[in-house]
């Protein structure tokens, strides 16, 4: 049986005047991969960060399994170690070693003890390929290792779900691909994932569904097969075209 | 060799100033500190009414002079019931003080490390104050320490304006010096000479204090990855 894990219900974020977006409506389910695309500036980055209520949305509800987290009397701190979260910039703890990242929650969170959070924290920098890296301070690995080290932060903390707010942008085009493989790897043991992403390769390879979102709305969402060879809006496909076109010269160049 | 013999003579005067001088430091460092990074995080994390509070309180101690701070505590408290003694009233006000700018140095690091650890912090389900113990103050420390540094060396000099309400520091040493042999000149360059050597000192243990918690990749500059 397919069971939602993320429930979205008209979810509206305003800063003032400023509308980011109004009334986006979206179900997660098990398992899937959903890639949010679309222009930037859009409101797709505040959309995640209101999914694990970093930001506060202003209007509609959010279901995590069976819990309305926007519901007054939740536990933020509670709900937010069951969603995962990649930024763009990594923002790993920078005084810490990769393996100290991992374990911060694990101790502080989880109240593992200090044993049993090494060996775990040790996992999940093996999971994402960093197994020799634990003792790296951030400073001193590449960016496709931080932002592995930020994926093993959060996989350590056995999120529901995971969010990734744009994962590769930051990084050098030969980087990219590190971080990549591991998310398609994530994927496909069936973590239940929502990737903002223009990695339209990656979208198409490893999405289950995927989004375009413009000026605070979801215009059209679908399979890529969908999106990609049958969009329903003119505006998906200028989209899907020029990115296509920038991905491919990208290609070209590396 | 009349400022050698003069050096001889008050030499353990000297030494006992010193180590008021030394100890006036420490206390109004520590009680700046602990004093200064309560402001500095209620600056900066407080509700507004909490940072207002701290903004005006820096704004206060550093707009006067800590001479008047001193006297205020000194002669002023006992007319509103409360009497210090001298080393106390000067404790206090060099920690009041030392407070304002500590607390300025601290705000500027922990800002500059702020909203975007805090959000990595929460998003793992680290609370608020958790991320601020374990993520930011570790960081904003080190951001800080560089800057900082200024101001146990300025405290130091500083507390000689202590020898006017008659606490026995280096200060009030070189005065007493100074009158019973009317040598001036010798008895205040033996004292410059002996607040020099306990600023290199403080200098190279603030320089060691540096190199030891220096973390790779963890710099001074304030430029996000």
């Amino acid at each position: 049986m397919i069971k939602p894990i993320l429930t979205v219900k008209n979810l509206t974020k305003r800063y003032g005047e400023h509308t980011v977006f109004e009334n986006i409506n979206l179900t997660v389910n098990e398992g899937d991969t959903i890639v949010i695309i679309g222009p930037s500036g859009t409101g797709k980055s505040t959309f995640l960060r209101c999914l694990n209520l970093l930001t506060k949305p202003n209007g509609g509800q959010i279901w995590l399994d069976d819990q309305e987290i926007t519901a007054k009397d939740v536990d933020e701190d509670q709900v937010r170690q069951h969603i995962g979260m990649v930024f763009q910039n990594f923002l790993l703890f920078n005084h810490l070693t990769a393996l100290e990242n991992v374990k911060l929650g694990l101790i502080h969170v989880k109240h593992m003890s200090k044993e049993a959070a090494e060996a775990k924290a040790r996992e999940e920098l093996a999971r994402v390929g960093l197994a020799e890296q634990a003792d790296h301070y951030p400073g001193q690995l590449s960016g496709g290792q931080q932002q592995r080290v930020g994926i093993a932060r959060a996989l350590a903390m056995d999120p529901r779900i995971m969010l990734f707010d744009e994962p590769t942008s930051a990084l050098d085009p030969e980087l990219i691909g590190e971080v990549l493989e591991v998310m398609r790897k994530l994927s496909f043991e069936g973590m239940t994932m929502i990737v903002v992403t223009h990695e339209m390769g990656f979208a198409r390879e490893v999405a289950d569904r995927i989004v375009f979102m413009e000026k605070g709305q979801i215009v059209e969402e679908g399979t890529p097969d969908q999106l990609f060879y049958h969009p329903q809006h003119e505006r998906t496909r200028e989209f899907l075209w020029k990115i296509t076109e920038l991905y491919g010269k990208k290609e070209k160049e590396a | 060799m009349e400022w050698f013999q003069l050096l001889q003579r008050f030499f353990g005067d000297f030494m006992q100033g010193a180590g008021v001088t030394l100890e006036l430091t420490a206390v109004g460092l520590l009680i700046g500190f602990v004093l200064g990074l309560a402001l500095a995080l209620a600056k900066t994390f407080g509700a507004p009414g909490v940072s207002k509070f701290a903004t005006g309180y820096i704004e206060l101690f550093r707009g006067t002079p800590l001479l008047v701070q001193l006297f205020l505590i000194y002669y002023g408290l006992p007319s509103l019931g409360l009497t210090l003694s001298q080393t106390l009233s000067a404790y206090l006000a060099l920690g009041l003080n030392s407070a304002a700018y500590q607390a300025e140095y601290l705000r500027g690091a922990i800002q500059a490390i702020g909203d975007a650890q805090m959000m990595a912090g929460r998003s793992i389900g680290l609370s608020r104050w958790q991320t601020i113990r374990l993520v930011i103050l570790p960081q904003a420390l080190r951001l800080a320490l560089p800057a900082w540094s200024n101001e146990p060396i300025s405290l130091l000099k500083t507390t000689a304006v202590v020898f006017l309400i008659a606490v026995q520091d280096l200060m009030a040493k070189a005065k007493r010096a100074a009158t019973t042999t009317y040598n001036p000149i010798g008895s205040y360059i033996a004292v410059a000479v002996i607040y020099l050597v306990m600023v290199f000192i403080l200098d190279a243990l603030l320089k060691w204090l540096e190199r030891k918690t220096k973390i790779p990749g963890l710099e001074t500059d304030t430029n996000p990855a």
